[in-house]
């Protein structure tokens, strides 16, 4: 059993896209504040900090889950993948290069959390419909772009997976 | 940083996260999927003694059929239940509510055991437990306890669980599962709470007749309304407009919903009458197809 008194920090270990990180902090420390401030990742964007808007969503252990409603100490162990460790080599990820091309972001704020969620849907069994994605993208709040620029992105990615 | 400090334990066997459940009582609270809780703790609308963590206890994700009943684990995930096949086989009225909680991101995190003890009142696994006649096993360092779901739910956020005791499975008797299912709701946006829901399991003989059935409605009162005198009056008989007007009437004679942000009173009523119908019709059309 681990204990972590209130004043007391805990020592986290983790991989963050690909790179073992360890650090000690304070059991109430949430993850997004986590990988912002301990990390200097941050990609990872915080809106609401309630769960609402999505903005905060990474993947742990492959799942994209909201990095806000995670304390710090209950990532550790696992294998974390922001935003930053999307492109590979220099090179956008083929979301992250649909996204310039369909239009799909203008101030950005919401962007690394749909592309983290996006991912996921990516990595599928079958290949997701346009409805599909629209389920998805309801985690995620966008004030600027109407969300149509954003499903044929993920579409398009999809697509030419697909073929 | 967000929520207040407390102690944090993070227990990995059952015996060590009763006896912690024991010796802190009141003081701790015990965290599951964090998908309700964690907000609370943001907005310090709680600020607890002690977190008992109990995402350690891997023996508590599983869903099985043995003994008669569906079981499931209290730590398995929304989203892991969402996918199931075994769910989908044998109680596909789950699956079809599961989609309807928050979004594929909170059900990744959200357990089936923390959306019972949250307990809202417009909540999909409670309604759909609910409509199966589902029961709960708690678990102390003392005893174990198992309760109809029916008696779990005692008002709005408030189950009938004692600080020191641990939701550990939910059972649905394979009995209790009847061929014609729906499960409607209605929101603002997908993903939303619901305004209104309703889950509905009936089954029909030879010659159309509903011979038995049951009618869950959420958001209409504190706890989960379960309308057994509206399905009596179908009994026997074959479901005509008429009769199931009648039938709601009933059901929601009694109902006291309340007004608030996303709804009025009235229009939770009507909504209601609207939604039961629709329930009642696909749950029958259903149960002519697998009779
Ligand atoms: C944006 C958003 C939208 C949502 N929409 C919906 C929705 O439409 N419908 C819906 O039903 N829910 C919705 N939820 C809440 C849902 O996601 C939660 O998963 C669920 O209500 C609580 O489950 P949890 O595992 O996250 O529990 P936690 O938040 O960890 O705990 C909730 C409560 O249950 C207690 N608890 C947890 N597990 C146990 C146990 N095994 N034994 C005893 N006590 C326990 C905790 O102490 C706490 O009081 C939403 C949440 C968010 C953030
Ligand atoms: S910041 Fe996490 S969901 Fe909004
Ligand atoms: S691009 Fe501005 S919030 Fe989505």
């Amino acid at each position: 059993m681990d204990k972590v008194l209130r004043d007391e920090k805990m020592v986290v270990r983790v991989s963050i896209n690909g790179t073992v990180v360890e650090d000690t902090v304070e059991p109430r420390k949430l993850l997004s504040d986590f990988l912002r401030e301990n990390c200097g990742l941050t990609g990872t964007h915080v809106g609401c900090e309630h769960g609402v808007c999505g903005a905060c969503t990474v993947r742990v252990n492959g799942k994209a889950i909201r990095s806000c409603l995670m304390f710090a100490v209950q990532a550790d162990g696992s294998e974390i993948v922001t935003v930053e460790g999307l492109a590979a080599e220099g090179r956008m990820h083929p979301l992250q290069q649909a996204f310039s091309e369909c239009h799909a972001l203008q101030c950005g704020f919401c962007t690394p959390g749909i592309l983290m969620s996006s991912v996921e849907l990516l990595e599928q069994a079958h290949v997701p419909d346009r409805h599909e994605i629209i389920e998805m993208l309801s985690g995620h709040l966008c004030r600027c772009t109407g969300y149509k620029g954003i499903v044929d992105a993920i579409e398009k990615v999809v697509g030419d997976k697909s073929q | 940083m967000k929520p207040a400090p407390f102690d944090y334990y993070r227990p990995s066997t059952l015996e060590e996260t009763l006896q912690l459940l024991t010796e802190f009582e009141e003081e701790a609270k015990i965290i599951a999927g964090g998908q309700s809780f964690i907000p609370i703790l943001n907005m310090r609308l709680s600020e607890p003694g002690v977190l008992v963590d109990i995402n350690q206890l891997s023996d508590l994700e599983y869903i099985t059929v043995e003994d008669g009943y569906l079981k499931i684990g209290a730590l398995t995930r929304q989203r892991t239940l969402e996918l199931s096949s075994l769910v989908q086989q044998h109680v596909p009225l789950l699956s079809e509510a599961l989609p309807f909680i928050g979004h594929l991101q909170t059900r990744n995190r959200g357990t089936v055991g923390g959306s019972l003890v949250h307990a809202d009142p417009s909540a999909e696994i409670p309604l759909a437990l609910s409509v199966l006649n589902a029961e709960v096993v708690l678990r102390s360092t003392e005893e174990i306890r198992t309760v109809e779901i029916g008696d779990f739910f005692l008002t709005y956020l408030t189950a009938n669980i004692l600080p020191h005791e641990l939701l550990t499975e939910i059972r649905i008797p394979s009995a209790n599962i009847l061929p014609g299912y729906a499960f409607v709701e209605f929101s603002r946006r997908h993903g939303d709470f619901a305004i209104v829901a309703v889950a509905s399991q009936l089954a029909a003989d030879q010659d159309g007749r509903i011979h038995s059935g049951r009618l869950a409605l959420g958001g209409i009162d504190a706890v989960p309304v379960v309308a057994d005198d509206a399905i009596n009056i179908l009994i026997g008989r074959q479901p005509t407009d008429e009769l199931i007007n009648q039938a709601l009437e009933l059901a929601l004679e009694d109902a006291d919903p309340d007004d608030d942000l996303h709804a009025s009173r009235e229009y939770r009523l009507q909504l209601a009458r609207v939604l039961a119908k629709r329930a009642l019709l696909t749950a029958y059309e259903r149960a002519l197809k697998r009779r």
